[in-house]
């Protein structure tokens, strides 16, 4: 199933950091998503845009998953020739993952 | 038990200035902050106060303080705000002449200054390079502005200021300095400093609380946004606090709005740096209390850090971008032949790096996650390069529009422009190198 049924997202920026939390409407589905949402999954899932491994933070408390992204230099928020500059949407291609 | 209300009047430079004013008439507030400097604003500011030295303050601070000081002042609101950017004194001046054209006299505003740190790196001020690398080359600097913390606000609440305007200043800052004036917190409560800091940073980004930012039909449904209340927190002497919105306006505000904006831009959620405490946002717990209110309690902090993070804005070179349109059934084989033949025009000059997109098919994700993709009705090209003239840039914008009636059938709605790249960078400076100045005037 999408991720998008499970679970929602919102991301942040910071120059050529890109974070995004992952909360999960339903505490229950909180283990699912820590079990299947790995960084690497992630880091494959975003591989054409993203440098570098990704890290995960846990929140079980928030029932959350907060990840960070590095993008290449040339594409930080104030270089970028990018359309989506900040990466805002990024949080929403996150929530279009299988598991 | 006495407990303090802070409203969040503005979460960007041009954010909506109604929502304020109904934060300030029917908010029940004692402070109503304005948050409105990104990371790129300061270094823009800087360039207008070169061209005018009157200048350099947000360009809606008339307009936003016309329309809530009269509130302000009659309910005796404190109003504190980063809308002072590159130049707080001309910005605490105009607010002075706007309160005596409104005819309030005697409210006393304070410029705080001394963020601004440009010559003194330009001097060869001791600094730290962050992951982000060296800095440019000095000549291509425009501003470098230290995140100043809580002690020039602190300074100016025991003024008696009613209305505080600052440059750069970290963010939760505008909203923990109130609290700590209010609650006599001190400067090394680390705990409470942590807690305040998770109340600052969740009411920052004003309608990103309340269900902006958020809505996803289907999934997460919110009412009215067309009439989005900005939020606000009741604080409670130990930092927990409530958070609402003015009874009626549209929004939400849930446990899953704050817990999105509680991790936004945070990095590691137990060590968030700030000039005034390292926080911990790891043990925050949200609770719902009420339809449209919920409790944020549990976070906390450690020392603050021995160094402020400076940003550094500089000339980065031009950017220049095109687009134009096709539709019907060929729309994307005829927008593919437009970008075969841009390329080889542009091939000709010193485009340093030229990205093509196709709108409405694979522009925001690339081709990795718009594989699947359908091929839709109507496509537009978009071209964007990087050269280091603004002559150079100019060369996409012009050939895009020559596509007119040297391209594919059919191209329509071209459009484009040339612009400076004003790009942020980072350093760390000791503390002891930045002094702060606080500035009052009456109106």
């Amino acid at each position: 199933m999408l991720l998008q049924h499970l679970a929602h997202a919102r991301t942040g920026d910071k120059g050529n950091i890109v974070t995004i939390s992952l909360i999960a409407f339903r505490n229950d589905d909180f283990k699912v998503l820590e079990q299947h949402v790995s960084s690497e999954r992630v880091a494959a899932h975003f591989s054409e845009l993203i440098e570098g491994p990704v890290e995960r933070y846990v929140l079980p408390q928030l029932g959350a998953l907060n990840f960070v992204l590095h993008r290449p230099k040339s594409n930080s928020v104030t270089r970028s020739l990018a359309l989506d500059a900040h990466g805002k949407c990024l949080g929403s291609a996150l929530l279009s993952m299988e598991i | 038990m006495k407990t303090v209300r802070i409203g969040a009047g503005a979460g960007y430079s041009g954010d909506r200035i109604d929502p304020a004013v109904e934060l300030a008439e029917n908010g029940d507030i004692s402070y109503l902050v304005f948050e409105c400097l990104a990371e790129r604003t300061i270094a823009i500011a800087q360039k207008a106060r070169l061209v005018d030295p009157s200048a350099g303050y947000d360009p809606l601070l008339e307009e936003r303080m016309s329309a809530v000081l009269p509130a302000c002042a009659r309910k005796g609101i404190g109003i504190i705000s980063n809308m002072g950017a590159a130049n707080p004194e001309a910005a605490a001046a105009k607010t002075r002449d706007i309160a005596r054209r409104l005819g309030l006299s005697g409210l006393r505003i304070a410029a705080i200054t001394g963020d601004d740190v440009l010559d003194g790196l330009r001097r060869g001020q001791k600094m730290f390079e962050t992951p982000e690398g060296p800095l440019p080359p000095p000549d291509t600097w425009l501003s470098a502005n230290a995140y100043l913390g809580v002690a020039p606000l602190l300074e100016a609440l025991a003024s008696k200021a009613d209305i505080i305007l600052t440059g750069r200043v970290a963010d939760p800052a505008l909203f923990l300095a109130p609290l700590m004036h209010e609650f006599g917190w001190s400067l090394d409560n680390w705990e409470l400093l942590g807690q305040g800091t998770v109340v600052g940073h969740l009411l920052e980004c004003a309608g990103q609380l309340t269900g902006g930012y958020f809505a996803d039909p289907g999934y997460k449904d919110v009412p009215d946004l067309d009439r989005l209340g900005f939020p606000i927190a009741e604080v409670s002497a130990d930092g927990s606090a409530i958070f609402s919105k003015v009874v009626g306006s549209g929004g939400l505000l849930n446990r899953a709005t704050c817990t999105e904006q509680l991790l936004y831009e945070i990095q590691d959620p137990s060590a968030y740096y700030t000039p005034d405490v390292v926080a911990d946002f790891s043990g925050v717990s949200i609770r719902e209390v009420g339809p449209n209110r919920v409790s944020v309690s549990g976070g906390t902090g450690r020392m603050r850090p021995a160094t402020l993070k400076v940003s550094v804005g500089y000339r980065d070179g031009f950017i220049g971008e095109g687009q134009i349109s096709y539709a019907g059934p060929t729309a994307f084989a005829r927008a593919e032949l437009a970008r075969d033949i841009l390329a080889r025009r542009l091939a000709h000059h010193l485009i340093t790096e030229l990205r093509f997109d196709f709108i409405g098919l694979n522009s925001i994700h690339g081709s990795q996650l718009s594989s699947n993709a359908p091929i839709p009705y109507e496509i537009r090209l978009r071209a964007a390069g990087r050269a280091n003239s603004l002559a150079t840039a100019s060369w996409i914008p012009r050939e895009m529009e020559a596509l007119y009636t040297n391209g594919p059938a059919g191209g329509g709605g071209a459009a484009g422009s040339t612009r400076e790249v004003i790009s942020i960078t980072s350093a760390l400076i000791p503390r002891e190198a930045v002094t702060h100045h606080v500035q009052i005037m009456e109106s």
